[in-house]
């Protein structure tokens, strides 16, 4: 999980480890990409990318926005999405929608508008999730990270 | 004509949007006078006065404003004023303004093409005085013309356009500085930043980022808003990209994100209304 809210990073991550699921999973917060190159010989293989923006500040956009450069483009067959909060308060809005589309766009990679500040909504996002990490861990016979993610991201222009 | 409508300029306004209203007629603006000093009595009589201890003879004036209007389609703005005269004084005191409000409706062809007869469009309403009166007026206009009244809030995309816009409009005597307040959220004790820019530093670093005279794109406001953003930063390491804008200030007029502005140049009153009339059709719609 990429993001500059720690505290709303640390509350999803939460949220995804209390799911029931039947294989181990490991959550690595990030405020910004790269990753210190000290530990690369430790880290485990990564599966999924969620970014995680807050509309109402321009500095999460920004944030990722760099930390995208350092991703290896054969992330954006599927393994890679953002995750964008705080849509529900419009006049608290400091980023324009039309900048999130275009990121979606140009990395090729779903966006889910989810309120995380909202429990319930932490709740259904964590699950979405742990599905899509399935996905792309190989879990799931018959679909691929590549498949699902243009899936996803067909449903969402309709 | 500016002489007319200097009364609107240098007062705090607050914002609402207005849904287009039912019936409403610009040849009885004196019955509606009438019907609204009635209710206002009315309410009084009932305990809800506005200030208790103080008897006040609330008079009400219902006038047109036919200059505030931006296409031949916009319906020409109406203005209710409140005026107290206390019958303690002799009769031919001078009234006090204690409050007023106007509907106006500047360019909104938008929502007046779309609108059923019958509907008069008028979706800005901007008030000055006591929340207390504002709520009686609104009340009874909600009432009489089967309307609903909201608190328009300007967000700090809004705001952001704003600054650029009225940076670039060309001021006659020297301008006072630019001034942006940002509230920086999750902090225990509320925290605001002021940050004031000095009116010809902002309007040259404006004329670098515009491109065509006259228009303005989102990209040119992003770039705008980072070049200050990042000098800012340079020099206090604080990100303002990651705190909310909540006011804006310059010589055209200031906004703040509750929905309250105070227009300052006259010749530029249009183009603001303009701006907001657009706010509260989105808002509306």
């Amino acid at each position: 999980l990429v993001g500059s809210d720690e505290g709303l990073q640390q509350k999803l991550a939460e949220a995804i480890l209390r799911e029931k699921k039947n294989f181990k999973i490991s959550i690595h917060l990030a405020t910004s990409l790269p990753l210190p190159s000290e530990r690369d010989h430790l880290r485990p293989r990564i599966d999924l990318i969620a970014f995680m923006i807050d509309i109402k500040s321009k500095y999460s956009l920004k944030n990722v926005e760099a930390s995208l450069a350092h991703v290896d483009a054969s992330f954006f067959l599927g393994k890679v999405c953002f995750l964008v909060t705080g849509v529900g308060r419009v006049n608290y809005c400091s980023v324009e929608m039309n900048a999130i589309w275009k990121l979606g766009e140009v990395y090729c990679s779903p966006v889910l508008f989810c309120e995380l500040e909202l429990e319930g909504i932490r709740v259904a996002t964590a699950q979405r999730l742990l599905r899509m990490l399935q996905i792309c861990a190989g879990h799931v016979p018959g679909v691929s990270a590549l498949s699902f993610g243009s899936l996803m991201r067909n449903s969402a222009d309709d | 004509d500016p002489q007319r409508t200097a009364f609107l300029l240098r007062k705090q306004w607050t914002l609402y949007s207005v849904t287009p209203l039912y019936r409403f007629s610009n040849a009885r603006l004196r019955d509606y006078a009438r019907l609204l000093s009635a209710f206002i009595a009315a309410e009084k009589q009932k305990g809800l006065a506005v200030e208790i201890g103080v008897e006040l003879d609330i008079k009400v004036a219902v006038s047109s404003l036919p200059d505030l209007k931006g296409s031949d389609q916009d319906q020409a703005a109406i203005l209710v004023q409140l005026s107290s005269r206390s019958p303690a004084s002799p009769k031919n005191s001078e009234e006090k303004l204690i409050w007023s409000g106007w509907f106006c409706c500047v360019s909104g062809d938008d929502l007046s093409e779309n609108v059923p007869e019958d509907f008069t469009c008028l979706p800005l309403f901007l008030a000055n005085g006591a929340e207390s009166y504002t709520s009686i007026v609104g009340s009874w206009f909600q009432k009489t013309f089967d309307c609903c009244f909201r608190r328009l809030a300007i967000s700090p995309l809004h705001l952001s356009w704003m600054a650029a816009m009225w940076t670039g409009c060309k001021v006659d005597k020297t301008a006072c500085a630019m001034e942006l307040v940002f509230s920086v959220p999750h902090l225990p004790q509320p925290l605001d930043i002021s940050y004031a820019i000095h009116p010809e530093d902002a309007k040259a670093l404006w004329d670098t980022v515009q491109k065509t005279p006259g228009e303005i794109t989102q990209e040119e406001v992003d770039v705008f808003m980072d070049c200050l953003y990042s000098h800012f930063h340079r020099h206090f390491k604080i990100h303002l990209s990651a705190t909310k804008l909540v006011k804006v200030s310059t010589a055209i007029a200031s906004a703040h994100c509750d929905g309250i502005i105070k227009f300052l140049q006259s010749q530029y009153l249009t183009g603001v209304l303009m701006l907001l009339t657009e706010l509260a059709i989105s808002q509306i719609q």
